[in-house]
């Protein structure tokens, strides 16, 4: 390649914020609309790193529809300092984009099983578009079911898409929550109570799971799906690390030989179960 | 004389050869003696290069002292590897100006004249090579890096000593190096018959060695260029077994870990000294307006906390993951991701360690089938 002329993946893209919706205390949503030239076209699973002038990068899933590669939708907890910066945007301000990166939900392979989606909490960001993708074609798999757990009613994401989707666009949802509050008349449990009920008549055999929350949900739900009998090699989890660069240059997200920047985030599980269970790693 | 890669030429001293590569306009980096260890600096004639010093090395221990006073070469690796001038320490990456609606980015790159690298030893074209994988992998090409790696001419001088810390006969890495040069000189009989073998590694080397003093290479001092890289490796105590890779998959809870993390101060010299170690961090900096501001990428460690860091905690709070996660990457995963060790032998984390820990000696145990 010319190296003179090569464009340094480390330089962002400007983009503008477009909307912001506030979806919960510490969790906003943003639409993200190009500056420097033409949107990039996303799979669902990929991330971004979104930079805020001044403090720095982080890594970011997108969620939005990658039907739709218009408009980025990016949805941040307010956890950290890049974080915290992110949340404050609003509409017309400007930020920085590079991505998009790394592996993706294979929602196409699926087609004909019983697709469900396993979240935890904001595990459900980087569903999204995986989930909007399923349900834009729901008659080619065998059903289509999300099985959301959050700690608390108040914790729950994208609340009312998450209805729509159990009550307009043919999706099995199933919403439970750790720790029940006033007015909370669904389940209460962590989402291994639910596994099996979810899985309903479906032959395990031809269940294809994306699970995504914190690693030791996604340990456990993996675990618990295989013993219901779903392939271990049909059951996929995405990965978070410290991410610098998110082109396999700085080191940090390194876990045993992946770097989840850009082997991962989207993993199969038969390939990671073993290192899921190795602490420290 | 017509001068084509492959050749081998005779020549007196190293001194034509640097004030040729200066004459031809090359910026030239090599090894000098400063605060009492080889650095690599510019060197402006061969009056600058460590003549007569040698080195004196062990775990956790280096001093340069008086050698063979007319030896040019004796010394081997210093704390300072050439990955400083490809991958500097300290990089800015890009600035950004505050406007009226937004902010204006300036990507421009800092200035890296064609550059010599004088004195490359064989080990350290290898770990040239490690990094060139790491920073174009497949997927993504570090620019800065490949400009810079475009721009360099590699004078390599083969080893005709080993320190005892060196262990890359085992590592397959020196102490002769077959290619990965453009110019390559071994240093003959410096006690008698004192002279260089010049070896061609490229047309570019080629078109340098033209106008040089040279006398063609005779059988004698191919055999003398051979005792002296024989001598070199016949010294070396220190090994890594070749199938070290594998014996250390799958020991993630060895008590080996627990013991070494006792003694590690997870100061992060060993990562520092390293040459092929290439992780980084980035830096924001903004002036007091608030209205410039910068990204730097600085040099980083898997040793330091924060390296892991997630919502949440470290991912690698125990020190003895730390070291699990350098070693093993070092030796073992590297293989999985780069088709090679990401350790060429050099011996300095050995030296620079404060406490002294060996990774020949901490591999060994982790890889022994008892843990």
């Amino acid at each position: 390649m010319d190296a003179a002329n090569a464009q340094d993946p480390m330089v962002p893209h400007r983009y503008r914020v477009a909307e912001v919706w506030e979806e919960l205390d510490d969790v906003t949503t943003m639409s993200l609309l190009p500056v420097d030239g033409p949107p990039r076209p996303f799979k669902a699973g990929q991330f971004n790193m979104l930079y805020a002038y001044g403090v720095g990068e982080a890594a970011i899933s997108i969620s939005g529809d990658p039907a739709v590669p218009e408009r980025l939708i990016h949805t941040t907890r307010n956890v950290g300092r890049v974080s915290a910066a992110l949340t404050r945007l609003r509409a017309g301000d400007m930020l920085g984009v590079r991505g998009p990166f790394g592996s993706d939900w294979p929602v196409e392979d699926q087609k004909g099983r019983h697709m469900l989606f396993v979240a935890g909490g904001l595990g459900l960001a980087p569903l999204r578009g995986a989930v909007c993708q399923a349900l834009a074609n729901r008659l080619e798999y065998e059903e289509v079911s999300l099985l959301f757990g959050a700690r608390s009613p108040d914790d729950l994401l994208y609340r009312s898409q998450v209805a729509e989707w159990g009550a307009f666009s043919g999706a099995n949802v199933e919403v439970t929550v750790d720790m029940a509050a006033r007015g909370w008349t669904g389940h209460v449990g962590v989402v291994t109570t639910r596994l099996e009920r979810i899985l309903g008549t479906s032959d395990p055999a031809n269940v294809s799971v994306f699970i995504c929350g914190p690693e030791i949900m996604m340990r456990f739900t993996a675990q618990d799906l295989t013993e219901l009998g779903v392939p271990a090699s049909r059951i996929w989890v995405s990965m978070e690390r410290n991410m610098k660069c998110a082109l396999g240059f700085c080191g940090h997200c390194q876990w045993g030989p992946d770097f989840v920047c850009k082997d991962g985030p989207v993993f199969r599980y038969d390939q990671i179960g073993k290192r899921l269970a190795i602490r420290e790693i | 004389m017509q001068a084509a890669p492959g050749d081998s030429f005779v020549i007196s001293s190293p001194a034509p050869l640097i004030g040729a590569l200066v004459g031809a306009g090359w910026r030239v980096i090599g090894p000098q003696e400063v605060d009492g260890t080889i650095a690599y600096e510019e060197l402006r004639t061969a009056d600058d290069l460590p003549r007569g010093r040698t080195d004196d090395q062990e775990a956790g221990h280096y001093r340069l002292t008086e050698g063979r006073p007319e030896a040019w070469f004796d010394y081997v690796v210093g704390p300072q590897s050439w990955k400083k001038w490809l991958y500097p320490s300290r990089r800015k990456l890009w600035s950004a100006t505050k406007t009226a609606d937004g902010f204006e980015i300036d990507d421009r790159a800092e200035d890296y004249p064609k550059t010599a690298f004088f004195g490359v030893r064989p080990c350290e074209i290898a770990a040239i090579e490690r990094q060139d994988a790491v920073f174009d992998n497949g997927s993504f090409t570090d620019t800065d890096y490949a400009r810079r790696r475009a721009a360099t001419l590699i004078v390599a001088v083969q080893c005709a000593r080993s320190a005892a810390t060196c262990f890359c006969a085992s590592m397959n890495t020196g102490p002769h190096a077959e290619e990965g040069f453009d110019l390559a000189l071994t240093e003959l009989d410096p006690d008698g018959d004192h002279r260089f073998l010049l070896q061609i590694g490229s047309a570019q080397g080629a078109a340098l060695a033209d106008g040089l003093p040279l006398r063609d290479a005779t059988g004698d001092d191919h055999a003398t260029a051979r005792l002296a890289a024989a001598h070199a490796a016949a010294q070396q105590t220190r090994r890594l077994p070749a199938d070290i890779a594998p014996r250390l998959k799958g020991k993630e809870d060895h008590p080996g870990w627990q013991a070494v993390a006792e003694k590690c101060l997870h100061c992060a010299n060993c990562t520092l000294a390293c040459p092929t170690c290439f992780c980084s961090d980035v830096e924001d900096t903004n002036d007091l307006t608030g209205d410039h501001t910068e990204r730097w990428r600085v040099w980083d460690s898997c040793f330091s906390l924060d390296f892991s860091y997630i919502h949440g905690g470290a991912v690698r709070q125990d020190p003895a993951a730390r070291y699990r996660q350098w070693l093993t990457h070092k030796l073992s995963s590297w293989h999985d991701q780069f088709g090679s060790s990401g350790c060429v032998g050099c011996g300095r984390c050995i030296a620079w360690c404060p406490v002294g820990i060996d990774i020949t000696e901490e591999a060994a145990v982790i890889a022994r089938d008892d843990g």
